[in-house]
């Protein structure tokens, strides 16, 4: 056993905490207000090569490790949600995919530019009826000589819509030539093929700079070699995507709930006046004791699942442990503490606001808290 | 015991309700929250009808029945809307203090145009470093010749640009014996006073809620409300009806949630069967039903309790703590159920759960009404 950092991972959660206080953190409340993506910011984040931390050199990776993928992503989640999903939809969602899954011509084509940062990624997987229930997607892919022909619709997705998004991973229900069966592929989709259309903007609740939006597959036609591996494990490599971003979630809302610490902390540090010793007022610094100690539990969790992803073990069960505790920890945590600033802290004049309204949302991407537990349970049960 | 309501109050509840159902067009209602409008419409056709100042006497306006009564409609209210219901719940504010304190005049000046829907009042109550205590105030009444000089600032001061009477909770000085507190009576048109609206907020955008900075604001001595020395008892007072009807309020808003909720489990459609059909979904349901049960029936209790005089503090602290908790809890729960769709405003669950995280602020502030409860189950040390 060892919890060491080694010297790389904490050269990377240092460069990552840097960047996130000095560069993002003066711009958060700005990013929120107009909703506006920071084009900015994502350049500035792929030149320090968080982009490709955990890709091999030779497609302009950081020959790095997850462990060092998600202390980066808390990081940065430590002052603002935005940039860490960004970011982790790119990896997860896009360039995982690919690495994994796609022929050398593949990566070099799509993989390298999203590792540089001059394009973004994202994973169309949700639909209308269709979320955490994947086998029951209608989106369609018929393949007709040398073309797939798509059709249906998208939702949720986010990084779509932006002029930097290059490809989108769909995944599609299609029939297997062989045997006549239907199963469900994934496509990379640039952006710029014939028929696809990206809808309106949502209305959101929070995060309302990341850049979710319908997507509609209208007779889109992409070349039969965008086909990512094989035809019939489209759901086998939806569920290792969204396994990889459940780790990142946990590192997410790990980064979410100390944010939520840190501003609890200083607030109270300021309001605990001096001659007033902690025997006189325990509810408060109590809450903050519960609070360190869940986010020590919820980080440790996430670091776990990362590192047995590192050493290709098999870690279903700690990535969907890392995602469930962490967000629901994060959104405890986030509710607590809007308490402890109140009245304060339902103004939008402080960062926790922002926190709260963004915490919610991470205990439903990437399956809900229910799915999780289903998962866990199937797993248990095994 | 009996825990029916009245046929009165049933009636009541019902005709809140239908109201409530027949005036809230969501997207107009959408349009004056991302526009932080008061529901200027709605709260009149609430007043002509009856329902702002229930309790208070027929003579004065209202309908002389009790805070329960007022508590039904606010919770029939908020499971409607959330935001409506906080504006018209929150109108009268002050008015408490007027009626049991004020003289025939002061009363006279004031309740009728609240409860006719001519005027909306407020309670300045809270302040910057305010000691957890009830009855703490560092604004100053100096007593001159003829009259009052209030000097200092008021923090979270609800319906702050609406015109009408409010009543501000001062400690005396100059003439006066020092430290005695007391209530004043004025109106928010006056010279001397400096508003400033809040901006941005997570809920209650349609009350214009803000500071107000008392810079030698001049009352005569009719402005008194009481007597010298009585501000701790009317802030009390005060504090125990808003609870309640925070206490409502919550209930309310949990209960609407709890039925968007209920109907989307019921349509939305995952692994071939409605979601309402999965374990999972039915616990987390009944959990919010039960907490909701919980809310509403102590907050009843609070409501008959304070009808019946009894000055207790303990019920309604204990009513909004457990109610303002519900209220955030259920609604959270509901966008949960919603799941993706939650998070879209359009589906108006993320509303409710954002009006829901502002009940706490209603009366005194989570950790200081926990602390004033604390005082009245245990008393001081």
């Amino acid at each position: 056993m060892d919890f060491h950092l080694t010297p790389k991972q904490k050269a990377v959660k240092e460069m990552s905490r840097r960047f996130a206080r000095e560069v993002i953190a003066p711009r958060a409340e700005e990013f929120e207000r107009t909703g506006e993506h920071p084009y900015d910011i994502v350049s500035q984040m792929a030149d320090l090569g968080m982009m490709g931390i955990p890709f091999p050199k030779k497609y302009g990776g950081g020959d790095g490790d997850w462990v060092s993928m998600t202390l980066c992503i808390e990081e940065l989640s430590r002052v603002d949600m935005l940039p860490a999903v960004i970011l982790d939809v790119t990896v997860t969602g896009a360039a995982h995919a690919l690495y994994l899954f796609g022929t050398e011509e593949q990566k070099q084509r799509w993989l390298v530019p999203l590792i540089q940062g001059k394009t973004l990624g994202a994973m169309g997987l949700t639909e209308p009826d269709a979320g955490s229930d994947v086998s029951s997607i209608r989106t369609t892919a018929v393949l007709e000589g040398e073309q797939w022909r798509i059709n249906g619709s998208k939702q949720f997705i986010t990084n779509t819509g932006l002029k930097n998004n290059s490809i989108v991973i769909v995944a599609a229900k299609t029939r297997r030539e062989s045997d006549g069966k239907d199963v469900i592929c994934t496509i990379i989709v640039p952006t710029d093929s014939p028929g696809y259309k990206v809808g309106g903007k949502y209305e959101k609740l929070g995060m309302r700079a990341t850049s979710n939006h319908e997507l509609f597959f209208d007779d889109c036609r992409v070349p039969k070699d965008y086909l990512l591996g094989d035809i019939s494990k489209g759901f086998s490599y939806q569920m290792s995507s969204l396994q990889a971003g459940r780790i990142a979630i946990g590192a997410l809302s790990t980064g979410l709930a100390q944010a939520c610490f840190d501003e609890a902390f200083t607030f109270i540090r300021k309001r605990i006046k001096g001659r007033q010793s902690l025997f006189d007022s325990q509810a408060i610094p109590f809450m903050l004791a519960d609070i360190a100690m869940r986010i020590e539990l919820s980080r440790n969790m996430y670091l776990k699942a990362a590192w047995l992803k590192d050493q290709g073990e098999n870690h279903t069960m700690e990535a969907h442990f890392a995602k469930l505790y962490a967000s629901e920890t994060a959104t405890r945590i986030a509710t607590e503490v809007l308490q402890i600033f109140s009245p304060h802290g339902c103004l939008e004049e402080y960062p926790i606001a922002r926190f709260f309204r963004g915490a919610k949302l991470n205990e439903i991407v990437e399956g809900t808290s229910e799915m999780q537990r289903l998962i866990i349970a199937r797993e248990l049960l095994k | 015991m009996d825990f029916h309501l009245s046929k009165e109050q049933e009636d009541i509840r019902k005709a809140a309700e239908s109201f409530a159902e027949g005036e809230c067009d969501p997207d107009l209602i959408s349009e004056w929250e991302r526009e932080y409008r008061f529901p200027i419409a709605i709260w009149q056709k609430a007043c002509e009808l009856g329902f702002i100042g229930m309790h208070i006497p027929e003579e004065y306006g209202g309908q002389g029945l009790g805070l329960l009564e007022n508590a039904l409609v606010f919770e029939a209210f908020c499971r409607k809307d959330s935001g409506v219901g906080l504006a018209l719940a929150l109108s009268d504010l002050g008015s408490e203090i007027i009626l049991k304190y004020g003289t025939q005049k002061q009363k006279k000046m004031t309740l009728p145009s609240i409860c006719s829907g001519k005027t909306i009042s407020t309670l300045a109550y809270l302040e910057e470093g305010q000691r957890d205590e009830v009855g703490f105030f560092e604004t100053k009444a100096i007593e001159q010749g003829d009259g009052f000089l209030i000097q200092g600032n008021k923090k979270f001061v609800f319906n702050l640009t609406l015109p009408g009477p409010a009543v501000v909770m001062c400690r005396l000085s100059g003439n006066s014996e020092k430290g005695e507190t007391a209530a004043f009576l004025f109106d928010k048109n006056a010279e001397g006073l400096v508003p400033e609206v809040l901006g941005d907020r997570v809920g209650m955008r349609m009350i214009p809620m803000g500071n107000l900075t008392f810079a030698d604001l001049n009352i005569p001595h009719e402005g008194l409300l009481g007597n010298r020395g009585d501000g701790q008892s009317q802030l009390a007072l005060s504090l125990s009806e808003m609870n309640i009807k925070a206490s409502a309020v919550g209930t309310g808003i949990a209960q609407g949630a709890f039925d968007m909720a209920l109907a989307y489990a019921h349509r939305r459609i995952q692994f071939g069967r409605k979601i309402a059909s999965f374990e999972a979904i039915r616990g987390r349901l009944t959990d919010m039903a039960t907490r909701i049960e919980l809310s509403r029936l102590l907050t009843h209790k609070a409501a008959w309790s304070f009808d019946r005089k009894s000055g207790d503090s303990k019920l309604p602290e204990m009513a909004k703590a457990v109610a303002s908790e519900t209220a955030l809890k259920v609604a959270q729960d509901a966008l949960h159920i919603f799941g993706g769709y939650g998070y879209v405003v359009d589906y108006r669950i993320e509303r409710f759960y954002r009006d829901a995280s502002m009940v706490d602020i209603i009366g005194l502030p989570g950790h200081s009404n926990k602390k004033s409860l604390a005082n009245h189950v245990i008393g001081r040390i």
